[in-house]
Formats: structure tokens, C-alpha cells, sequence
């Protein structure tokens, strides 16, 4: 999916956070209950995809997507509606630096 | 999970050494020993916990004490009652905890010095600890429900426990003729898991509208409202009429008493003799919390929204089904959120920090056949001292979805399941 509405701005804080994040085992605030249905090791089966490694900037498009509608979902639209765009950009950043 | 005793220090030496801001310095309140958490209870909040704060500090001391060698799941045990799955997916060992260097202590809290801060065990054993972790989850409430105590649940199982209960109601159903009357009774709030009964309602009626038709299923509800009510109540309309009958609270629905002789649930106006009677009774807090003195009168742990602390006693934390977290249901998804939001919390405050106010998530899932899911969610955060849902988030699973949705919701809560027991137990 293409990258819409991020700022300049939003997309260095996102480089400088997943910079800062890479070798912290911390994770920012809403992070941690991703890993309920988005499995953090390899070898899970499961439809959910896992967010560790990915391209920020998809996820941060991903959630928008699902909080206005864009895109079908059956429990994600429900789930984005509940993050704010700096919270998202976090959260992608800190999954972007993970191994 | 790497790093070396030692590189802490070693940080704080390069940190000094590049002129590094005093920021830097209010930090390690306890840094020159090691901090010892101790957890109380192996499901999935304590192992969750445990190992999220041996992979948040790799130079904490963490115990986790548990009575049980295997763990028994409930999530997915409804399917089992109804012969779609077999116990043993249930059941997880300890190892992968044990992995991540947590001690494993197998024995029973049985007392709690929130004073001195340390831990009695069954075994004789005491830990001392800087922080303590409490995940008893639940017990049953004997004295609550006249004539149902621990001899009775031999007869009219709860199943609310998995394991040996679990089985006990499967052969039940199993042995049960067709045309058989089948009675749930469903407790008042708060219990473990709120769409759990309507769950199990409808894989029993499953069971029972593809093996013994005839048969007919009461659900007594000490409620009037419940978890996913439209969907279940849609699907039940769809799959299972005539089969699968619920009584509310306002209709009459709250059993006030069981007589285990006669398999009899006995309610204000009638009384249902049942070949196979289950009886979810009323819960509270697993009974170390009261013995810890973090549970309230109503048996429930109050605790602070950021960090899980106990309202009542100071470096005790309650996370999963014994605790009160405002909105957030007592569910095995909101126990593992839980449970990593207070690990860190644990370890900033063994450092000297102040915790962030954090974002959680709850998903549950429900089978109303082995191939129609629905589902609930909701996102919580701290507000007026609760966790409270964030404005405009969550839901249940939209009430008008094609059958292909239904499918796709049942194909997810299986995934789920193997996600969640592979980060906690795997």
C-alpha cells in the first residue's frame, strides 16, 4: 500500500524513534498487546501477519486505513480506532527495529 | 537476553565518561544488587509476566511459584465439553518459562508478609522479594450458591477450572441420552471470561443438534445483558431453534440454589431437574490475594491503572482474571496485555522511573460452531483512576456479516490461541 499523508516531519520522527528504539527491549506505549494475535517469533501459524521487521511507514498506513474504513477488517478496524497517529508512528518504528 | 552481567555498569561508565546528562544518573535506585520478583501463579498472565521481565532485565532475579506442573488452558475448553477438541491441546509445560531463566518453583503460596516481603510456600520454603507479582486467577466462591460446594461439583460440574472438570462434563454429555434436558446456570458479574457461558450454550447445543437432537439446553442467567448478546443471540435463532433456550435475570433466570441429589437447579419460580446440569458459580479472586490482603470485600483486587500496584498493599501488583481493571474483561488476551504492561512497569520502578500511563488492547474471540466465530475488542486506557475504554474504539463483530466473515472470525480465534499459548508457554 502507498504511503499517503505522512508528513516529513512524521517520517523523521519515525527514523529518529526507530533509531533510538533498535536496541531497546522497551517498548512504547500500546505496544505491547500487539503481540497477542501478531506473533513476535517466526513459525507461528496464523493469518495475522507479524509486525516485527516491517516497514513502518506500512503499518502506519495500515492503521489509518483500517480506522477510516478503507480497509475491511474484522477486529482491526475496531482496534486502530483506539490509536493516535504519533502512538501508531511509535509502535511501527519500535516493531521496524526489532530482529 | 544477551547482554552481560555487567553492561550496565559498563554503560554508566561510558556514559560518565562522554559527559552524559544528569537524566542519566536518577536511574539505578537498587542498580548495584540484583532485584528479585517473585511471581505467584503460571497461567497466562504470570508466565507472561515472568518471562517479560527476565527479557526486560536480563539481571533480574524472577521465581514464579505454581502449584501445577502442566498448564491447562480454558480458552478453546468449551470445545473440548463438546468433543470438537481434545484436552491434551490444552495442556503446556513450563520449559519455555524455565528458557528465559525465570525460577520455576512448583508449590503453593500459602502466606504473604507484605512487611517484611516474602512469600510462604506450602513447601516450607520462604521468598523474600522487592516486588511480588500475584496471577492466582480465580476461585470458586463455595459459600455463595446454597448446596453447591466442592463434593456437589463432583455431580454438576463447573468446568470453569479446565482440566478434570472439563472431562467430567464432556462424559456427561457423552453418557446422556437423546432427549435429554441439559441446564447451564451463569453467575452475576464480575466472573472469568463474560462471553464464556454463551459459548460453551452454543457448542453444547452444537454437540447436542448433531448427536442427540431431542435433547434440550436451559441457560439460567443471574443477568439480563451479556458479552456479544446480539450475535450470539442471532446465531442461536439461526442455528439452534427450539434446541437452545436462555433465561434471564427479569424472566426468572437466577438460580438460588442446587440440590446435587437430584441434579436440581432451583430458581425463584421453578426447578429444572437436569440429566446434565453445569453450574458456573459465582467467583472471586484466587484465594492468595486474600490471604495477601489485595483482595476487597467483594473478593476482587483493586490496582492502580498504570502500573497494576495493588490499591491496598504497597509492591504487591495483581494482573489477570483476580484483578478489577475497570473495563477490561477477565479474558486471557487482557491477562498477557496485562501481564506485559506490568512487567515494565515492575522494572521502571525497580530503577527509581515513573511508568508511562499505558495502552491495552483486549480480542476475544467465541465459537458459536466449530466454523463461526465472533469476536469483541476494545482498546483501555488509565482515566479517573480505571482503565477505561478509549472514546470511539472497540465493538463487537458486526451484527449484519456474511456467513464467510463468521467462518474467517472462527479460523482467527484459532490462530490466536496458537499465537498467544507459543508467546507464553512456546
Amino acid at each position: 500500500m502507498k504511503l499517503t499523508g505522512l508528513s516529513i516531519a512524521g517520517a523523521a520522527t519515525l527514523a529518529l524513534i526507530a533509531a533510538a528504539m533498535a536496541a531497546s527491549p522497551e517498548s512504547p506505549v500500546g505496544a505491547a498487546s500487539c503481540s497477542g494475535c501478531h506473533p513476535a517469533r517466526p513459525g507461528v501459524q496464523s493469518a495475522v501477519p507479524r509486525l516485527t521487521g516491517r516497514n513502518p511507514a506500512d503499518i502506519v498506513a495500515q492503521m489509518r486505513a483500517f480506522r477510516s474504513g478503507q480497509r475491511a477488517a474484522t477486529v482491526m478496524d475496531r482496534i486502530a480506532k483506539g490509536y493516535s497517529d504519533a502512538e501508531v508512528e511509535a509502535i511501527a518504528a519500535w516493531y521496524a527495529a526489532q530482529q | 537476553m544477551n547482554r552481560k552481567p555487567t553492561s550496565r555498569r559498563q554503560f554508566l561508565k561510558a556514559a560518565i565518561a562522554v559527559g552524559a546528562s544528569t537524566a542519566l544518573w536518577q536511574a539505578p535506585a537498587v542498580a548495584q544488587g540484583t532485584s528479585r520478583v517473585v511471581v505467584v501463579g503460571g497461567g497466562f498472565a504470570g508466565s507472561t509476566c515472568a518471562r517479560a521481565l527476565r527479557r526486560l532485565d536480563a539481571k533480574l532475579q524472577v521465581t514464579m511459584v505454581e502449584a501445577n506442573p502442566t498448564f491447562t488452558a480454558c480458552p478453546f475448553s468449551n470445545s473440548v465439553i463438546a468433543g470438537l477438541r481434545e484436552l491434551k491441546a490444552q495442556q503446556f509445560t513450563y520449559e519455555g518459562v524455565a528458557g528465559d531463566e525465570v525460577k520455576l518453583v512448583v508449590a503453593t503460596a500459602i502466606a504473604i508478609d507484605s512487611q517484611a516481603r516474602s512469600v510462604a510456600l506450602d513447601s516450607g520454603e520462604t521468598l523474600s522479594y522487592d516486588r511480588l507479582v500475584l496471577a492466582p486467577g480465580i476461585d470458586i466462591r463455595w459459600d455463595a450458591l446454597p448446596g453447591y460446594d466442592e463434593a456437589a461439583a463432583n455431580r454438576m460440574p463447573h468446568a470453569w477450572k479446565a482440566g478434570e472438570q472439563t472431562m467430567l462434563l464432556r462424559r456427561q454429555l457423552e453418557a446422556m441420552e437423546d432427549g435429554g434436558l441439559v441446564v447451564i446456570s451463569v453467575p452475576a458479574n464480575p466472573f472469568r471470561c463474560p462471553p464464556g457461558p454463551y459459548e460453551r450454550a452454543s457448542l453444547i447445543a452444537y454437540y447436542l443438534s448433531t448427536r442427540k437432537p431431542r435433547s434440550k439446553l436451559i441457560v439460567l442467567d443471574s443477568k439480563d445483558v451479556f458479552s456479544k448478546q446480539r450475535l450470539f443471540q442471532n446465531a442461536w435463532k439461526e442455528l439452534y431453534p427450539g434446541l437452545l433456550e436462555w433465561v434471564s435475570l427479569s424472566s426468572g433466570g437466577k438460580v438460588t440454589s442446587v440440590d446435587p441429589t437430584t441434579n436440581t437447579l432451583v430458581t425463584d419460580f421453578a426447578k429444572h431437574e437436569a440429566k446434565v446440569a453445569n453450574v458456573i458459580p459465582p467467583q472471586k479472586a484466587g484465594r492468595i490475594a486474600e490471604r495477601a490482603g489485595v483482595a476487597d470485600q467483594i473478593g476482587w483486587c483493586a490496582i492502580d491503572p498504570v502500573t497494576f500496584e495493588s490499591r491496598l498493599r504497597p509492591n504487591i501488583h495483581v494482573i489477570g482474571d483476580a484483578a478489577i481493571a475497570g473495563g477490561m474483561p477477565k479474558s486471557a488476551f487482557a491477562a498477557n496485555a496485562q501481564a506485559k504492561v506490568c512487567a515494565a512497569a515492575v522494572v521502571k520502578l525497580l530503577r527509581g522511573e515513573t511508568p508511562a500511563p499505558p495502552k491495552l488492547i483486549n480480542t476475544c474471540y467465541s465459537l458459536v460452531t466449530p466454523d463461526y466465530g465472533i469476536s469483541i475488542a476494545g482498546v483501555y486506557h488509565p482515566a479517573n483512576g480505571q482503565l477505561a475504554e478509549v472514546p470511539g474504539s472497540g465493538g463487537i463483530s458486526q451484527v449484519d456479516a456474511p456467513r464467510s466473515t463468521r467462518s474467517l472470525e472462527a479460523t482467527l480465534a484459532n490462530d490466536w490461541f496458537r499465537t498467544i499459548t507459543t508467546e507464553v508457554f512456546g
